[in-house]
């Protein structure tokens, strides 16, 4: 069954209406899927550290338990951290969702197929890690709740089909990223302690 | 001990956030930080991911450390590139192997090497000789605000043998 869902189309549906949602892209196709939805303060996409992403929004959902994290990747860099499952499993934070874009592919490098392609299944990887909730997604539904409220860890594996799209590329000074996020994030936070 | 001495400065400091992957020269700190309410431990099982989650927190406006082996420092090499590029702080402690005293010839190459492979990727790098030193140099790490590395000489933690280490 060849995935019809397109990756610009979900990854514009997970960050609609997202208020104050912190997001953590994985590099390559992912940090160019948020992007292309809409650069953002609150939006920190990598451009290295493959196989983090998912740590980095484990990092952020303990140090900000009362907001809600959102990491979208893909299926190549979350493999490369595939033991960030088991770590997230032991920790359960409740306001974490891990969003997997799988193409089955390594989309910057060639289209190579990833291990997803011969029935790698990340979903049931997360479940067995201890995800409270996990599933494949492969038809267009709303995620807004899930993202919003569920109370997590939440998996998903959103089965996407394999194109190569325009890069629309996130700015990519480092420092200038973290910095921005954190003014953002913690002006917020001491409005809301006033 | 330095290790309850270790865990008061990363106490004052206001670190919250500690990742580890275990070692026997660690079993101490790692214990404490674990009792502390004020924090949390968080096991990991790379030590990869302790980069990635210092890089989180920090972005949540927290501080955080790092504790692990020197046989670690080649699990984080490319990763910490993201500390540098992004100029995030994190204090890492790390245990030494493969120095005077080691018992196990596969933990020499990399002990030998983590000194040199993390000022290589932009890792400001201080060692410990003597217990009383690890402390002040943590304390010194925690006022930066780059990556820091507190190397722990072997011979501070004073393991011999297998049996010694698992009698731990």
């Amino acid at each position: 069954m060849k995935p019809t869902l397109r990756r610009r189309e979900v990854v514009r549906s997970l960050l609609k209406d997202r208020k104050n949602l912190l997001v953590i892209a994985g590099l390559g196709s992912t940090a160019w899927d948020i992007t292309a939805a809409g650069d953002a303060d609150l939006s920190f996409p990598l451009w290295g550290a493959m196989g983090q992403a998912a740590m980095i929004g484990l990092g952020l959902a303990l140090a900000q338990p009362r907001r809600r994290v959102l990491v979208i990747t893909g299926d190549g860099e979350m493999l490369m951290g595939i033991g960030a499952l088991a770590t997230i499993g032991v920790q359960q934070p409740k306001n974490l969702t891990v969003a997997v874009i799988d193409n089955e592919r390594y989309g910057e490098t060639g289209m190579q197929e990833t291990h997803t392609a011969h029935g790698v299944d990340l979903a049931a990887v997360a479940k067995g890690c201890g995800f409270r909730n996990s599933k494949v997604i492969r038809k267009m539904e709303s995620l807004h709740s899930i993202v919003h409220k569920l109370p997590g860890p939440n998996f998903l594996q959103i089965k996407v089909s394999a194109e190569k799209l325009p890069l629309v590329l996130p700015p990519q000074d480092g420092v200038a990223l973290q910095e921005r996020f954190r003014a953002a994030l913690l002006a917020d936070v001491l409005a809301e302690k006033r | 001990m330095w290790p309850d001495q270790v865990h008061r400065e990363l106490a004052a400091a206001g670190v919250r956030l500690v990742g580890y992957v275990p070692d026997a020269g660690h079993k101490r700190l790692i214990e404490l930080c674990q009792a502390d309410k004020a924090m949390r431990a968080v096991v990991l099982s790379t030590e990869e991911e302790g980069i990635g989650l210092a890089a989180g927190a920090w972005l949540g406006g927290q501080k955080s450390a790092l504790l692990m082996q020197s046989s670690g420092v080649g699990n984080v090499i490319n990763v910490l590139g993201t500390l540098k590029v992004c100029r995030f702080p994190l204090v890492m402690v790390i245990t030494m192997r493969g120095e005077a005293g080691e018992f196990n010839s596969w933990q020499v190459p990399m002990g030998q090497a983590s000194a040199a492979v993390m000022q290589a990727m932009g890792v400001e790098v201080r060692r410990a000789e003597r217990a009383e030193d690890v402390a002040p140099l943590v304390k010194l790490a925690l006022q930066k605000d780059t990556a820091q590395a507190v190397l722990v000489a072997q011979r501070v933690i004073g393991i011999k043998s297998f049996q010694e280490q698992s009698d731990q």
